[in-house]
């Protein structure tokens, strides 16, 4: 949602987030959504993020960042330090994308996590006519330089909640600035789900 | 920017050494006007080689100290003082020993990062400031700001340790070891018995010439000197050296040397307990700042400290920043660390009143008043 954040997106996140709560931001960006979450619900907000320009910005409008890979950075936190832990559009870029979602719940109570949804229908039907790697609005990349290493649809989120056994408390998904009741894996663009379980 | 220059005495100050001294000095300065919540306190800490002057004309931190800089003063009321052991108004080796009438020189006793502190903090008690908004300093200002939130953490509210560590690697003792040893190798020097007479110039300006090249990289080496000859036998980097040498010879006590650097390699946070336990009951809010090409104080020191606390779940914000000068950077990268300070002490401002920043009410007049209350001796 990072490069789709309008007024929206942060009612989605402000809704799903209780005031006064704990919350980690894994990939902060700048430290928008973190600004705007103490500004409206008077979170104790905390983000990670690796650019050192976004920390920089990010600290100078007074969130506390700290600046390092997130999938090292989850390692050091103490168990459920967190109420909720986001990451936002992030999660198909990390290396090891299993361990990322268990040390969420593990830091904290609840994760909340969004994805740009690859079962979408422009990225099948790109696939099917192309035959080459799809490039939609979504995934506007060349294979050779995309940030995303990892491909998800929202069955394959729904999949692993179950196996993992993960509570799934809401579900929200977006089709540019609508949201998307029926068929969410053809429909969504984007899917934000907010769970909780593990160990 | 209002501007007070001042030395308070204290009757006596128990050292971790376990020696009393009676009476000691504390030279120090502020800048700005305390507000009437007396809650827009900032003490800055200064390194090695610094002093009391810290802002205004020829301040060592002018550039991050002043009206709409990154410690504002027309925002916030900022203090520095002379540690314990220097030679720029606080007691130490070259202060007269009350019972001999002569300096103290080598008698002096060993004095440490923490007693710096705890003379700090009677110096905060006596300007009747129970809980400063920050304390701040860059490397071993930054020992002595991890060391106040340690020791006083109802007392800070938030803590900027930056090109700093929790403990001197053996690189950095060894440096400074190489100092210590240039000064006593110097003849002039005499068992630190020097003064009235010669001071080891010699011994002193080398162990500075060593400092300087710790400060510096190998980027920045270059780019300021390469190769270019001052004279057709001396290159530039030598003369610099020299003259950076030279210059210190002018302004700080040999002594002062030995002592100040031996409380910093003696230092070690984690000897008393494990970081993480250490920090376990902090609320201070921290932002630590490290600089890419910091070789002497490397940013590992920094995530050291972060991780520590990040495992306690502390509010701690991280920078490593981007920077060619070495260790020289928390002097020089202005441009940088202005806005990281400037949106941090804000940030914490408005935690601490849950509101906007109180403006600065009390009038200069006031200040004195308050400050000239209990004040024995003013130095000239």
């Amino acid at each position: 949602m990072r490069e789709v954040y309008g007024r929206r997106d942060y009612a989605i996140i402000g809704e799903l987030i209780e005031p006064g709560t704990r919350v980690l931001d894994l990939g902060c960006g700048q430290g928008e959504l973190l600004a705007w979450l103490k500004e409206n619900k008077n979170v104790d907000g905390r983000g990670v993020e690796l650019t050192s320009a976004s920390v920089q910005k990010a600290i100078a409008r007074g969130v506390s960042v700290y600046q390092g890979d997130l999938e090292s950075a989850l390692e050091d936190y103490p168990d459920k330090a967190f109420d909720y832990v986001i990451l936002s559009q992030t999660l198909q870029e990390t290396r090891d994308p299993l361990r990322v979602l268990r040390g969420m719940l593990r830091i904290g109570h609840r994760g909340i996590v969004a994805f740009p949804n690859f079962g979408h229908w422009r990225v099948r039907m790109a696939h099917l006519w192309t035959g080459r790697a799809p490039k939609t609005g979504l995934f506007p990349h060349d294979w050779y330089d995309s940030p995303n290493i990892h491909f998800l649809t929202v069955l394959d989120f729904e999949a692993l909640t179950q196996s993992e056994k993960w509570r799934v408390e809401r579900r929200i998904f977006l089709a540019g600035n609508r949201e998307v009741h029926v068929y969410p894996n053809l429909m969504a663009e984007v899917a934000v789900f907010l769970f909780s379980g593990g160990s | 920017m209002i501007t007070e220059v001042a030395t308070t005495t204290f009757e006596k100050f128990d050292l971790d050494a376990g020696v009393t001294l009676s009476p000691v000095d504390v030279a120090y300065e502020t800048y700005g006007a305390l507000n009437a919540g007396r809650s827009n306190a900032i003490l800055i800490l200064h390194a090695f080689s610094g002093d009391a002057h810290a802002a205004g004309e020829g301040g060592w931190w002018s550039n991050m100290i002043g009206p709409g800089k990154g410690f504002d003063t027309d925002q916030y009321f900022v203090i520095c003082a002379n540690v314990l052991g220097g030679c720029r108004g606080t007691t130490g080796p070259s202060s007269i020993n009350p019972e001999t009438g002569a300096p103290w020189a080598m008698s002096f006793p060993a004095v440490s990062i923490g007693d710096m502190v705890r003379l700090q903090k009677m110096l905060i008690d006596h300007l009747g400031i129970s809980r400063l908004l920050a304390v701040a300093g860059g490397s071993m200002g930054g020992m002595q700001a991890l060391e106040w939130a340690v020791t006083y953490p109802d007392h800070v509210a938030a803590a900027l340790p930056i090109a700093t560590t929790a403990r001197h690697s053996a690189q950095q003792i060894a440096f400074n070891e190489v100092g210590r040893e240039a000064i006593m190798a110097d003849p002039d020097w005499n068992e630190g018995n020097y003064y009235g007479s010669k001071p080891p110039a010699r011994g002193l300006a080398v162990a500075r010439m060593v400092g300087h090249i710790t400060y510096m990289s190998d980027e920045s080496m270059r780019q300021k000197f390469g190769r270019r000859l001052r004279a057709p036998d001396q290159f530039e980097v030598e003369s610099y050296l020299h003259y950076r040498g030279n210059q210190f010879v002018d302004r700080f006590d040999a002594n002062s040397y030995l002592y100040i650097t031996r409380a910093m390699d003696s230092y070690d946070l984690t000897q008393r307990r494990s970081l993480t336990s250490l920090f376990e009951k902090i609320r201070t809010r921290f932002l630590v700042i490290s600089f890419t090409s910091d070789w002497l104080y490397p940013s590992y020191q920094s995530l050291e400290i972060v991780s520590a606390l990040r495992s306690r779940n502390c509010d701690v914000a991280y920078c490593n920043l981007t920077s060619q000068y070495g260790h020289d950077a928390f002097l020089v990268e202005v441009d940088e660390q202005a806005p990281l300070v400037r949106g941090f002490l804000a940030s914490t401002l408005r935690e601490i009143t849950k509101e906007a920043p109180v403006k600065a009410v009390e009038s200069s007049e006031k200040v004195k008043a308050w400050k000239a209350f209990d004040v024995s001796g003013r130095r000239a």
